[in-house]
């Protein structure tokens, strides 16, 4: 609180970090001192490339609109058309064939052109084009039937079906499996795919248009740089040049023109500072284990022997585990043969056997309150974004209402909703900042990220409330500054905590205890179904 | 429909030329849409001697949607379930690999060849793959052993009402029978 004003006076020096974060939370904070300029919440700096000042976490990417993604697979087909001198449609099943891989198509094809073809699904001989034909004597192959007159079809490799038949076969393909790129000839044991003009010529409009698009998705999934903005409903895909192997040094985000911010390394929302790999390991983690982990907690305690974990149901203190049948007591957790052998009545709490078992189950407990101890934080941050939508609602009311209540204009009102876009993307940071800390082993870096993380948080949660004041207090312009005030202090503070992750991640500063590459070890805790009593 | 008339084009060539050691009828007379087929383990197999019984159920989209084929007589191979479903593993039967114009004859005559020849590599059981690839005799073994016990006499196929008489529901939860022994030491 108390240096919020240094901040205040930073700001205007520090214009570029705060430029940043704008881009970065796209309405996050462009309106929060520049009043003047028109709050534009689709500013489209996105789709260009960004000149973007060099923070650690940068990357730059490029956001495609559905024409932008089909003018390339047509600049791209235009190309393999003219130099191959073979048919658009074929020059489209190539490239699909090849991943959209140009140069390796051309070269490959110049090389066995045959082969090429056949693999790809085409025949070699280009003979007319296919068209709907009443042979006489035809008869269907699927259906069975053979009346006169009936129109048939069939692509080059000349296995003919009737036309319901083929239609229907297509239909299916499209409507049920969702295929398109890889739609084979009905025939048994026939690989040839069906071209886009020969599937033009069978189905309705409503299924063509269908097959287009899911022919336009292969090119999106074909390519590795591509990949679509998965908020619903938005048809943009995102191009990125991070590889895969690359994620444990960097964790790409994105931001889509619909303004959702998510990673390209593995499509989850936005989760900097964590990289993919942790965070697809917390996420499992708190699915199997979240839930369980407390009540286990509470409820269980581990075999002395071969640590199992076990709940008691009932009855007497004699346990026998199922797993191991080693036979304790459950109150001392000593050995039983230490007891009597008739009902009992626990005393003998100093038996060595006892003190020993007691000290390793407070080892499994420590493990346990540490991940509970990140969990709890992590969810509780989650929580408050999961909150987010409501929070902005709230906010738009509260805006309207300042402005009827006071003299602000909605230009003079938009500093609350500059605070709520922070507020989320703090909290979005700082839900990960815990997944990250959970798996840290402690170096000299890790006493700075606590730091870090610490201010972030204490200016997150002084911003929150703040942010909850009632309208009334809202209207003392001093509250206002203020809040001007912590929410940029906020973002900066995102800011900084994010550099400094990325720069030592990318640097291979961060020492964590699970392998960031390669496949997962096995579990530590291995993870016995609960045993029962005796 | 257009199902209908394929159908009993495919029974008619079934019935007139059955593929070796099966023999084909309805289910119902009143049904072309579930077959019931009987086939005799192949000799050089380690099912020869048994008498399995195939139920091959025609989906109303057929031959656009692939036929479900189920064994109705318990077997022990990697590729069939081992319950009283029966389900089979064959990529020809799946709905992406499904071509309309496969017949039922390729479908029973592939049946046939997965038991002359097991697919370890794509189980259903994968314990019994692993048995098959590393002690063969050991496989052949219990498979004769299922062959005697299940296979043997004539073929049941299960009534329409679904109820697997002839076969104990029995999978692999024997392990439930671990219960606490004794402990009844309860009280003050």
């Amino acid at each position: 609180m108390d240096s919020e004003d240094d901040f205040m006076s930073a700001v205007s020096s520090g214009d570029d970090i705060q430029d940043d974060s704008d881009n970065d939370d796209m309405s996050g904070g462009d309106d929060d001192f520049d009043f003047d300029d028109e709050p534009d919440p689709d500013l489209g700096i996105h789709k260009d490339i960004m000149q973007r000042k060099k923070v650690a976490y940068d990357i730059s990417f490029k956001v495609y609109e559905p024409a932008d993604i089909q003018k390339q697979q047509d600049v791209l087909i235009d190309e393999v058309n003219m130099i191959l001198d073979i048919s658009k449609e074929e020059a489209a099943i190539l490239l699909r064939y090849f991943r959209w891989n140009k140069e390796r198509l051309i070269e490959d094809y110049m090389d066995k052109p045959r082969q090429v073809l056949e693999a790809a699904g085409l025949a070699q001989v280009s003979a007319s084009p296919p068209k709907l034909e009443v042979i006489p004597g035809f008869v269907c192959d699927i259906c069975c039937e053979d009346e006169e007159g009936l129109q048939s079809f069939a692509i080059k490799c000349g296995h003919r079906y009737c036309a319901d038949c083929y239609r229907h076969y297509l239909s299916q393909k499209i409507k049920e499996e969702g295929e398109a790129a890889r739609i084979q000839c009905p025939a048994d044991g026939c690989n040839l795919i069906i071209d886009a003009r020969s599937l033009d010529l069978l189905v309705t409009p409503e299924l063509r248009t269908r097959y287009h698009e899911l022919l336009n998705r292969t090119y999106v999934e074909d390519k590795d740089q591509l990949k679509w903005c998965p908020a619903p409903d938005c048809q943009n895909a995102i191009e990125c040049q991070v590889k895969k192997k690359d994620l444990d040094k960097v964790v790409p985000t994105v931001a889509c023109l619909c303004s959702h911010r998510f990673c390209f390394g593995c499509i989850l929302n936005d989760h900097q500072p964590a990289p993919c790999e942790l965070v697809k390991r917390w996420l499992k983690k708190c699915a199997d284990d979240s839930e369980t982990a407390n009540w286990i907690s509470a409820n269980t305690k581990e075999c002395p022997k071969c640590n199992s974990t076990i709940e008691k149901n009932g009855g007497c203190n004699h346990m026998t585990c199922r797993k191991c049948k080693h036979e304790f007591c459950w109150m001392c957790m000593g050995l039983w043969s230490e007891h009597g052998t008739s009902w009992y009545n626990c005393n003998r709490f100093e038996e060595r056997s006892g003190t020993e078992a007691r000290d390793a189950q407070a080892k499994s407990r420590v493990s346990l309150e540490r991940y509970l101890h990140y969990y709890n934080r992590y969810a509780n941050h989650e929580q408050s974004a999961r909150l987010d939508k409501d929070i902005y609602h709230k906010t738009e009311k509260k805006m309207v209402q300042l402005q009827r209540d006071s003299k602000m204009s909605w230009i003079e009102v938009q500093y609350l909703n500059s605070a709520s876009q922070a507020l989320q993307t703090c909290r979005q940071t700082l839900m990960w900042t815990y997944a990250f800390a959970f798996y840290l082993a402690r170096n000299n870096q890790t006493e700075m990220f606590e730091d870090n993380q610490k201010d972030l948080e204490m200016a997150v949660e002084s911003l929150s409330e703040m942010f909850e004041k009632p309208v009334a207090e809202l209207q003392d312009p001093k509250l206002k500054v203020e809040i001007m005030d912590k929410t940029s202090y906020c973002n900066k503070r995102r800011v900084i905590l994010l550099d400094d992750t990325a720069q030592n991640l990318a640097e291979g500063r961060w020492t964590f205890n699970i392998e960031l590459t390669g496949p997962p070890a096995a579990a530590a805790r291995s993870n016995g179904g609960p045993s029962s009593r005796r | 429909m257009a199902s209908q008339k394929r159908i009993s084009k495919e029974l008619a060539d079934c019935s007139a030329s059955p593929p070796a050691g099966m023999s084909i009828a309805l289910a119902s007379d009143s049904d072309v849409h579930k077959w019931h087929i009987t086939l005799d383990g192949p000799a050089s197999s380690a099912y020869a001697g048994g008498r399995f019984g195939l139920v091959v159920t025609l989906p109303t989209d057929y031959p656009f949607k692939p036929p479900v084929v189920t064994f109705a007589t318990r077997i022990y191979h990697p590729n069939v379930t081992n319950d009283a479903g029966g389900a089979i593993c064959l990529g020809l039967l799946k709905a992406e690999q499904w071509k309309p114009s496969t017949r039922i004859l390729s479908v029973l005559e592939a049946v046939r060849a997965l038991l002359v020849e097991p697919n370890p590599d794509d189980p259903l059981e994968s314990r019994i793959a692993d048995e098959f690839r590393q002690s063969r005799a050991e496989f052949d073994k219990n498979a004769r052993a299922y062959v005697n016990r299940y296979a043997v006499g004539p073929v049941t196929f299960p009534s329409e009402s679904q109820n697997p008489s002839n076969n104990k529901n029995n999978n692999n939860n024997t392990s439930s029978t671990a219960t606490p022994t004794g402990g009844k030491a309860q009280g003050s």
